[in-house]
């Protein structure tokens, strides 16, 4: 294990984000806590309670879950593509890291960024809507486990884009709208019999529905199957980056 | 310099395009020596050195460093090399000392700050090590880029078109830093067009064209093997044909007829030269001049590829 190249690459990542803390910091949490604003303070007070939690309240775990999605996509798959678009990648193929190390770093430098936002936006929640969390150990996994995963499918597409274009659609055209209907804004329950057997089957639904449950104990599938589903989710994307690294696809001629 | 750090057998790399850019190309590159890799654009130098490096997977064949297949044992082999490829590849917004660093790590080394001031020192980057790369010149962003391949202290180096776009101060620079690390023991492999500069740095030469390997030579062996001299005779007159007694000399007329151009071999028994200049006295042919003209890698180069086309 060439631990010292993960530490490069960790830290070469970490220093990224540090450097444009602007950006990827400041900005994502601004913008997510202004629904707290909007729902939580304004809004909130005129729609009811679901199963006794506000809805203030209610839609903290779902925005946190949006946030830390969109944020593992988006760096996951800036910090692999970047150096495929500038050349430098020749370096990372060229040194003597094998494949498990290149993600290890990369992947695990997009899923601190995203749990560094995921707590920020959470604290910052505290300041508008009245928060409990019953079950935090089982939080902080589904926070980890959701960073992990979504960075791997982030360093997917960056691996797959060809360009800038392709590196923004997708997390745009997919995974915002996976998540806006994943459950964040609402609970299943609400929905027609058809939609909620559709909704089955967005895999955004059991991370934020496990997500939940860990704040207020109230889930719409079982936490159980919202685990293993994350766990599923994680497997898939691990088995398609170990492709990715057998063939060569993308990287190497 | 007899035991070889890098063997090369019957490699050859078909591109998903369905371009060939090696075909079955044997090399080896003996320890502590400078080879120059010597061939057009497109003849495969690139390709060559992209596979050994591990950027490029090859078709077939395989590669040993140091005893170590490149791919079985890749962590062990590529620790060994250092690159430094032809473009100006390098990271923007990150200092000189942060990507020099980064790329010590990368290869599994300790953090080693000592050995990065001198790398950075010994290519005049010290002053610039706090500023961003985008702020330094083309000539400068190429020094960053051997300070990366030097970081992790490479036994093997590869130069893949170093001078390329450089002045020919930095120029004169590189070629000095090139035989300190020879000094040091690394060994170079370098690509070049510039024959020039495989003339003057290389101790083996090979010349690739249309991806094949046309000959890897010891480069004073090869400029006496294929190395002819040429005499040239200024005419006091010019003469419309060579006369005919002397057929026997394979003369060359110019054009204008001023000048007689007479090649031969400088470490034949017999250069034939005597011969020559009392034939020229018999039939009555005066010059005014004479040189010698001594063919240079670039002629026996232009011979290789043009034979071969």
């Amino acid at each position: 294990m060439n631990f010292e190249a993960v530490k490069a690459i960790y830290k070469f990542e970490m220093a990224r984000t540090f450097r444009t803390s602007m950006q990827s910091i400041v900005s994502p949490v601004i913008s997510t806590s202004l629904y707290f604003v909007v729902f939580g303070a304004a809004i909130g007070s005129r729609i009811t309670e679901i199963e006794g939690v506000s809805y203030g309240a209610f839609i903290v775990p779902g925005l946190i879950m949006l946030m830390v999605l969109q944020q593992s996509v988006s760096n996951g798959s800036f910090g692999i593509y970047f150096p495929k678009f500038l050349g430098t990648i020749y370096e990372l193929l060229s040194a003597p890291v094998s494949s498990f190390e290149i993600v290890v770093g990369y992947v695990g430098a997009a899923a601190t960024k995203s749990l560094i936002l995921g707590v920020l936006v959470l604290l910052t929640a505290g300041f508008f809507v009245p928060l409990r969390i019953d079950h935090p150990v089982w939080m902080l996994i589904f926070l980890v486990l959701t960073a992990i995963t979504f960075s791997l499918v982030g360093f997917i597409i960056g691996v797959w884009a060809k360009g800038m274009e392709q590196l923004q659609t997708v997390p745009l055209l997919i995974i915002t709208p996976l998540t806006f209907l994943g459950g964040t804004f609402y609970s299943l329950n609400v929905l027609p019999p058809l939609w909620q057997t559709i909704s089955l089957f967005n895999p955004v639904v059991y991370l934020i529905s496990g997500f939940r449950w860990s704040f207020y104990g109230i889930a719409d599938v079982n936490v159980g199957i919202s685990l293993a589903m994350t766990l599923a989710f994680l497997a898939i994307c691990l088995a398609i980056v170990a492709w990715i690294f057998r063939t060569g696809y993308r990287l190497k001629a | 310099m007899q035991q070889p750090i890098i063997s090369i057998s019957n490699l050859s790399k078909t591109y998903a395009s369905g371009f060939t850019a090696l075909k079955s190309v044997d090399l080896e590159v003996m320890r502590g020596e400078i080879l120059a890799l010597l061939g057009p654009n497109g003849a495969g130098k690139t390709t060559l050195i992209s596979i050994v490096t591990g950027i490029v997977n090859a078709t077939t064949g395989t590669v040993t460093v140091d005893g170590h297949d490149i791919v079985k044992d890749y962590r062990a082999a590529r620790s060994l090399i250092g690159l430094v490829p032809q473009e100006l590849t390098t990271d923007a917004f990150e200092t000189v000392w942060a990507t020099v660093t980064h790329s010590r790590g990368l290869f599994g080394l300790k953090p080693d700050p000592a050995h990065i001031e001198k790398v950075l020192k010994d290519l005049a980057l010290w002053d610039k090590k706090d500023n961003k790369i985008l702020e330094l010149s083309g000539g400068m962003k190429r020094r960053v880029m051997i300070a990366k391949a030097l970081s992790h202290e490479p036994r093997i180096l590869f130069l893949d078109e170093p001078t390329a776009g450089v002045d020919v101060e930095l120029r004169k620079e590189m070629w000095a830093l090139v035989r300190a690390l020879r000094a040091l023991g690394v060994t170079i492999i370098l690509t070049t067009h510039y024959i020039a500069e495989a003339e003057e740095m290389a101790d083996r030469i090979g010349i690739i064209d249309k991806g094949e390997l046309r000959l890897v030579e010891n480069k004073d062996e090869l400029m006496r093997k294929l190395g002819s001299k040429q005499l040239r005779l200024e005419l006091q007159e010019p003469i419309e044909v060579v006369p005919t007694g002397l057929d026997g000399h394979k003369l060359e007329l110019s054009g204008d007829g001023t000048t007689l151009t007479y090649t031969y071999d400088a470490h034949g028994a017999r250069t034939g030269i005597s011969a020559l200049l009392a034939d020229l006295s018999r039939v009555g042919i005066r010059f005014k001049d004479l040189q010698t003209h001594q063919s240079s890698l670039e002629d026996i180069f232009v011979n290789l590829v043009r034979d071969g086309k």
